[in-house]
């Protein structure tokens, strides 16, 4: 069973008359456990897909079903409930909350999922020492690295136990040496936990690290190479 | 469902954050419900007030006086020349339907000698339904009984002023007080009642059996006079109908035919006040509601701020909404914080109020009641404005669209 299908995608965008097809007839099985990324120029439809992906919009024609749930019958509440419960998201930006500890900012999707206090700290600890932050728990965003901020985001993604991460250039505001730790991170929790990595980058050294890479250009995938196992 | 714990820790820091926003936002609220409670206050003092002097009076109390007489086309002012007697009375007290008490009252200055002490003060020969009319106990000894009226005993109840002036703290009760020279028994004390409405001690009285004052004190321009007669209604309902039967009974007895001047007069006092009382309760209800007009203004700063704030944290909102937060989680999360801000203004300003109040009865030296009820009345009502004023603010945080609120910046 494939974890995330998605039929003949088309996503329009009205602006006063103009009508942009930013997403032509996309189709596109991706199985649990898979490391992808997806490239492509701006304005290639790629962030339009991940949105689609990650629940956050709906596609105007075509299905996308996330396993086996049709996403297109869902109102925005129940939409709400899919990226909370199978959607780990990792930003470019990292999108702390400001103001709030690591471990508050990593409690918050356990928050909206209603868990007592007692577990969210439980887990929430557990997360923060698997993604080697132990120890930092009670810093806040601007007293963090960079790299820090986007271990404690990853945190966040996986502290539901999300079957899948959309990680949107996840490394885009990271050196070189930070970037190669995130992605051996993404790789360790791809391989342990068998959690689905989606990544958007337009670095091909960060693409490397992926076994599977789509390329988007003008709103539809113009090439999906499988590599093979190194 | 949202969690109320972290949400007000995420309220009360970003509070903090803007610490001279947030405490300026709150001063609209903190004057809105300070004047609530001030205003209240003093308005329920006032009222209070008329309401003690109601009750040391004595309640549903009809008083009649003599009125003016005319003599030989001269007339001549009201209470100048004594026309009631016992027997009017006794006439109302058997006639009337709506009384339940009757006490005629003939009362007089006079020297008051105990021992090597002596007092002037306000001697009243009375019955003894007059502790019944004035709502007034004996605190020691025992009353006068009707037996002692009948035969004009020489016996007095002291009030507390006198007992205090003649006796310091010796029991006055079985001693003889000499009463412009007569000796009387002392039989009883009455209770403290405090200072009248006119700001009269009360207490600085003696009763005496009204027809001991007759003979023995005062003596009488004709047979039974009697200086004024105090009524008791059976309730505040049957005091205008009391009043309109006392004034029928008293025309026929003293024959004043249709077209003549009444020669007594019956006073409501009871009614007098009360309308007075009712008066300073809608004053003070006006006094709040102007009040409450501020505490409006101090919602409508809320919203404007909380829309500030909603604007300001779009990000935060988009962050919260990717990660799973829904509609609702937004939209209390939002009221939440308009409610922390109102709610804190409501304690700082009931504290303000109270004090407020305060200051007012010692500087205007009026009487100001805060009761809990007006304190509960005000914070409810801020906390109604903070719902009230920060549900459009929190309604329009969460209808942000997800994928715009994170890319704000």
């Amino acid at each position: 069973m494939a974890l995330i299908e998605a039929k003949d995608i088309t996503k329009i965008y009205r602006m006063d008359d103009i009508q942009v097809n930013a997403l032509s007839n996309v189709s596109l099985t991706i199985d649990k456990g898979e490391f992808v990324a997806v490239m492509g120029p701006s304005g290639s439809g790629k962030s339009t897909f991940m949105n689609i992906l990650g629940c956050l919009d709906k596609p105007t024609n075509g299905k996308y079903l996330l396993e086996n749930i049709d996403i297109g019958d869902l109102d925005r509440d129940e939409l709400a409930g899919i990226r909370n419960k199978k959607i780990g998201f990792v930003f470019q930006g990292y999108n702390l909350l400001p103001r709030t500890s690591a471990i508050e900012n990593v409690e918050l999707p356990m928050l909206y999922d209603g868990l007592p206090a007692k577990e969210r700290r439980q887990q929430a600890m557990a997360a923060l020492k698997s993604v080697g932050l132990d120890g930092r728990e009670d810093h806040h965003p601007n007293q963090l690295s960079g790299g820090q901020q986007q271990r404690v985001a990853i945190a966040r993604a996986l502290v539901n136990d999300a079957p899948i991460i959309l990680a949107d250039e996840p490394t885009g505001n990271l050196d070189s040496k930070t970037s190669a730790e995130i992605m051996e991170l993404f790789i360790k929790l791809n391989l342990e936990s068998k959690i689905t990595v989606i990544l958007v980058t337009h670095e091909n050294d960060i693409a490397a690290y992926s076994r599977r890479i789509i390329k988007f250009l003008d709103g539809r995938i113009i090439s999906d190479e499988q590599k093979k196992k190194q | 469902m949202i969690n109320i714990p972290s949400t007000l820790r995420i309220s009360f820091r970003a509070l903090k954050v803007n610490k001279m926003r947030s405490a300026l936002t709150m001063l609209g609220i903190i004057i809105g419900v300070g004047a609530v409670i001030a205003m209240l206050a003093v308005g329920t003092g006032a009222s209070k007030r008329i309401a003690e002097q109601i009750s040391s009076m004595g309640s549903n109390l009809l008083i009649i006086l003599p009125g003016a007489t005319t003599s030989g086309g001269v007339r001549m002012g009201g209470g100048t020349q004594p026309t009631l007697t016992m027997a009017d009375a006794e006439a109302i007290q058997k006639e009337s339907l709506f009384v339940s008490d009757v006490a005629p009252i003939l009362n007089g200055v006079a020297q008051v000698i105990y021992g090597h002490q002596n007092w002037s003060t306000g001697v009243v020969g009375t019955t003894p339904s007059m502790l019944t009319v004035r709502d007034w106990p004996v605190a020691a000894g025992r009353s006068f009984s009707d037996q002692d009226v009948k035969s004009a005993t020489k016996v007095c109840l002291l009030g507390q002023t006198v007992v205090d002036n003649l006796f310091g703290d010796m029991s006055p009760v079985g001693q003889v007080i000499r009463i412009k020279k007569v000796p009387f028994t002392v039989i009883g004390v009455l209770s403290m009642k405090g200072q009248s409405a006119q700001g009269q001690d009360q207490d600085d009285t003696i009763y005496v059996p009204v027809t001991t004052a007759q003979k023995k004190l005062f003596g009488t321009t004709f047979p039974g006079m009697v200086r004024i007669i105090m009524v008791k209604a059976k309730s505040t309902q049957d005091l205008p109908a009391a009043e309109k039967q006392i004034n029928d009974l008293l025309k026929q007895r003293h024959r004043i035919g249709p077209k003549q001047e009444n020669d007594f007069t019956v006073r409501n006092l009871t009614q007098i006040m009360q309308t007075a009382e009712q008066s300073t309760k809608v004053m003070a209800l006006l006094l709040g509601a102007i009040a409450s007009v501020s505490l409006i203004v101090g919602g409508i700063g809320i919203m404007n701020i909380m829309l500030v704030t909603v604007t300001e944290r779009t990000r935060e909102i988009g962050i919260r909404m990717a990660i799973g937060a829904k509609t609702w989680d937004i939209r209390l999360q939002f009221i939440i914080e308009a409610l922390t801000l109102s709610l804190i203004g409501g304690v700082a300003g009931i504290i303000v109020g109270i004090s407020g109040s305060k200051i007012l009865s010692m500087l205007a030296g009026w009487s100001t009641i805060v009761s809990p009820f007006s304190i509960l009345i005000a914070f409810g009502f801020s906390g109604l404005v903070g719902i009230f004023f920060g549900f459009y603010p929190a309604y329009k945080a969460s209808l942000l669209d997800p994928i715009e609120a994170l890319r704000y910046e």
